[in-house]
């Protein structure tokens, strides 16, 4: 008799199994992501893919913490010497094992594949070796602090040697990593399926058998599929959508604090199109001025943001705290103007690019900085047009954004040295840039933070290299019997422990 | 009749040459340096943007690249994907059936509904039926399409909960699941289209019921069904055939706006996202291939005149 009752229980606790096993997760996504291979693509939207498909060696959690994936940890053996650790007994989706040469293979990977979008992120790399089947040991040109950081990204992902050699550039048309789904089928602009990987090295925690994704651009069209329960998961959904969807019972809004900024690129010195008025910072600092911040965030995006002066958003353990933004002081602004020996009004022309909400957005600081004496001209503009304006240096000032990184470096050193790639205003002072290559090469947490302090001082408070405005929030909507989503700064769907009740 | 027709064949090699010219030269027109685009967030860094000019020949003078790609383009290879590096071919056979898919449920609904709207009110002329089939036709001329969409989806899909919001399902895997998918967006669709051949067949039917052949089927003493159904709607569906393949070569060419709001991964998508992303090669690639379907459907057109009206065969 108790045999039986066991056999019943075990049959009964099978066949539940087998129910959630055969759950399935859609998930709509706001742009169709570009190729699905780790070493040549460069989309946001692809790394939400990679959730499913590719583990790296590490992970940040929602404190932004470096935490192992495929390592289990790692070591300092000098400033320019990591030796990491592996995960035993991880295998590929096509059965290959995870050891250390896959790791080396996978890094050497990136630095030398024609087209590679990895190198310059760990261009640092002098050397990769194997110390034993589960240890690598990498050694780095110069200290870096912001090295591991990349290694929680796509830099740090792991692909099967064997498959990546045999697909050559074709690697991204079936990717074969080490996530917990493996790769079924893409149609271009339709959906990308993956299974569950059985053989997964942290199973337990993934209940899904099978997750698509679903591009859908038209955020309408995708807050109307949640609402039909068409897809249980939408990303980045507008501040606009947040009140019809609380007031559905089935959905739930989880706002996530993003990683990166909005802000007015200015151009200081980059060629002939920039504005001579705006070289002197004392115009510059007038311009900041007259914004108000908050009401931006207010009338065009619901007081959903987070409005701000800096690069590093409050999610980033190096946010400098004490740097508010300054409050909107229009008699300072006029006599800055004054100070600085322009005539007013100033005329000034900003690109926006041609978004609703963008173009909103100047219409609204167009308004403000006329009182301070601004005469603002707008310039909506497509957006791969305004990219190549800015980098030609072809406007005076340009209302863009940054994902950002999750280490500080990754949204300060680009965009403030003298002379970096995405410095496209010119920026340059010297004590800056000292700054920027202290800070880069810290290891001391507390240090670090001292210097990331000096450096808005020095080229926001100071130098108003860029007006920045407002760090975004990731909205995410999901049905209300999807659990266990774990919201993280970067905003990319981690399917670990969700599932649907 | 086959002397005809190579002459009309002979006539699209030199368009399809102007074609590939223009394509090519239009695109190089585009504001916004492609490498740029395509390296994304890693354009601080000027050796990727070298590199993605080396691979893709942006580096190479104008005439290089053109010849480059016509070359390819002659022994069917359509080239890659910029982007997703998958061959445009593959992409075009892909995106192909779901627009002919939809493009032709569409034109079904637009000529089941505007076709005997237009007879309807042509005979019932300054009537209340005249009226009605205006009012609707007007309705579907000036409906913006993407306004008509989200409230079909908000209806539909939210409200009733009858059909999915979105997306695409093959013929070929699920026929029910693929008619469900694709009804909305073709209704936007063919609405628009219906309201012109409404308004196309009322006049053809008008002129056609005033000529004096009509007057005579009329004083023979045939029925009114005869004069109408035999003798008018035949010489007036001459100017709607015309016109019935232009439109459905638009639709073949992608209903742009009606494809991105229900998430159809058809032509007009296709191009859309690939004229955002400065993906050359795909945007000549559709662009050519529209054209061919265009040049392709003018002949169609010809042969139907022929089936429809015998004297055009002697000509």
């Amino acid at each position: 008799m108790m045999r039986r009752w066991k056999a019943a229980f075990v049959l009964a606790a099978l066949l539940a199994a087998q129910g959630a096993a055969a759950q399935n997760l859609r998930i709509g996504l706001r742009e169709d992501p570009d190729i699905l291979d780790p070493t040549l693509s460069r989309t946001y939207v692809g790394r939400i893919v990679y959730m499913a498909l590719c583990d790296k060696l590490f992970d940040i959690n929602e404190r932004l913490d470096v935490v192992p994936q495929l390592a289990t940890g790692y070591v300092w053996e000098d400033p320019k010497t990591l030796r990491i650790t592996l995960r035993d007994g991880v295998q590929f989706h096509d059965g290959e094992r995870m050891n250390a040469e896959a790791v080396v293979y996978s890094l050497n990977r990136h630095l030398t594949m024609q087209g590679s979008f990895r190198r310059s992120e760990i261009s640092e790399i002098e050397a990769i070796e194997i110390v034993d089947p589960l240890t690598v040991r990498i050694r780095l040109k110069n200290p870096s602090a912001a090295f591991l950081a990349t290694l929680t990204d796509r830099a740090g992902m792991i692909v099967s040697p064997r498959a990546a050699e045999a697909a050559g550039r074709n690697f991204g048309a079936n990717p074969v990593c080490a996530g917990p789904f493996r790769f079924v089928e893409r149609i271009a602009q339709e959906r990308i399926v993956t299974e569950r990987f059985e053989q997964y090295w942290d199973r337990a925690r993934i209940h899904f058998q099978r997750v698509t994704y679903t591009p859908i651009p038209d955020n309408n069209v995708r807050l109307a599929n949640l609402q039909s329960n068409a897809i249980e998961f939408g990303e980045r959904m507008e501040p606009d959508d947040v009140r019809t969807a609380q007031r559905s019972r089935n959905l739930r809004v989880v706002p996530v604090e993003e990683l990166g900024y909005q802000g007015i690129t200015i151009n200081i010195a980059n060629g002939s199109g920039a504005n001579p008025a705006f070289r002197d910072a004392r115009v510059r600092r007038a311009f900041d001025l007259a914004i108000d911040r908050a009401a931006i965030n207010q009338v065009v995006y619901e007081g959903m943001y987070t409005p701000t002066r800096q690069p590093l958003p409050p999610a980033n353990p190096y946010h400098v705290r004490d740097f508010a933004p300054p409050a909107r002081d229009v008699a300072r602004a006029r006599a800055l103007l004054r100070e600085a020996g322009v005539t007013s009004p100033v005329a000034i022309e900003m690109t926006v690019p041609n978004n609703p909400d963008l173009r909103q957005v100047g219409e609204v600081i167009q308004a403000m900085v006329r009182e301070a004496g601004f005469e603002l001209r707008l310039r909506a503009t497509e957006y791969a047009s305004a990219l190549q304006s800015s980098v030609r240096g072809e406007y005076q000032t340009f209302l863009t954004g940054w994902s950002g990184r999750t280490d500080p470096d990754g949204n300060t050193y680009q965009f403030m040295r003298t002379g970096a790639g995405q410095n496209e205003g010119r920026y340059s002072n010297p004590e800056a840039d000292r700054l920027l290559d202290a800070a880069r090469t810290e290891l001391d947490v507390e240090r670090r933070r001292a210097l990331y302090a000096d450096i808005m001082r020095i080229a926001v408070a100071e130098d108003v290299s860029r007006i920045y405005l407002w760090h975004r929030k990731n909205i995410m909507i999901h049905s209300t019997r999807l659990i266990g989503y774990l919201p993280v700064p970067d905003g990319l769907v981690r399917l670990q422990d969700m599932r649907l009740q | 009749m086959l002397v005809w027709l190579a002459r009309r064949l002979a006539q699209v090699v030199p368009t399809l040459i102007l074609l590939s010219v223009m394509i090519f030269g239009l695109q190089q027109l585009m504001p916004g340096d492609p490498a740029l685009i395509l390296a994304g967030e890693e354009r601080g860094d000027p050796q990727v943007l070298a590199q993605i000019r080396a691979e893709l020949w942006l580096d190479r003078p104008l005439h290089v690249q053109y010849l480059h790609w016509v070359g390819n383009v002659v022994t069917g290879d359509f080239g890659f994907s910029w982007r997703i590096r998958e061959p445009v071919a593959r992409l075009i056979l892909q995106k192909l059936p779901v627009t002919f898919q939809l493009a032709s449920m569409a034109f079904l609904i637009a000529v089941l509904i505007g076709v005997p709207m237009g007879i309807l009110s042509a005979t019932h002329r300054d009537r209340p039926a005249d009226w009605l089939a205006n009012g609707i036709a007007l309705f579907g001329i000036s409906m913006p399409n993407f306004w008509l969409g989200i409230m079909m989806i908000l209806l539909f899909s939210v409200q009733l909960g009858w059909l999915p919001p979105s997306g695409y399902v093959p013929l070929t895997e699920d026929f029910w699941q693929s008619v469900s998918t694709t009804i909305m967006p073709a209704f936007v669709l063919g609405s628009g289209i219906a309201g012109v051949l409404m308004r196309h067949t009322r006049a053809a039917m008008l002129t056609a019921l005033s000529q004096d052949y009509v007057r005579t089927a009329r004083a023979k003493g045939l029925t009114e069904r005869v004069v109408v159904w035999k003798h008018a709607l035949r010489n007036a569906l001459i100017p709607v055939v015309t016109l019935g393949t232009i439109e459905f070569g638009r639709l073949l060419a992608g209903a742009v706006l009606t494809e991105q709001i229900f998430t159809i991964p058809g032509f007009g998508k296709l191009i859309v996202d690939a004229v955002f992303n400065r993906d050359y090669p795909v945007v000549q690639g559709v662009v050519l291939a529209t054209a061919l379907i265009f040049v392709g459907l003018s002949l169609v057109a010809d042969l139907l005149y022929m089936a429809i009206n015998p004297r055009l065969r002697q000509a």
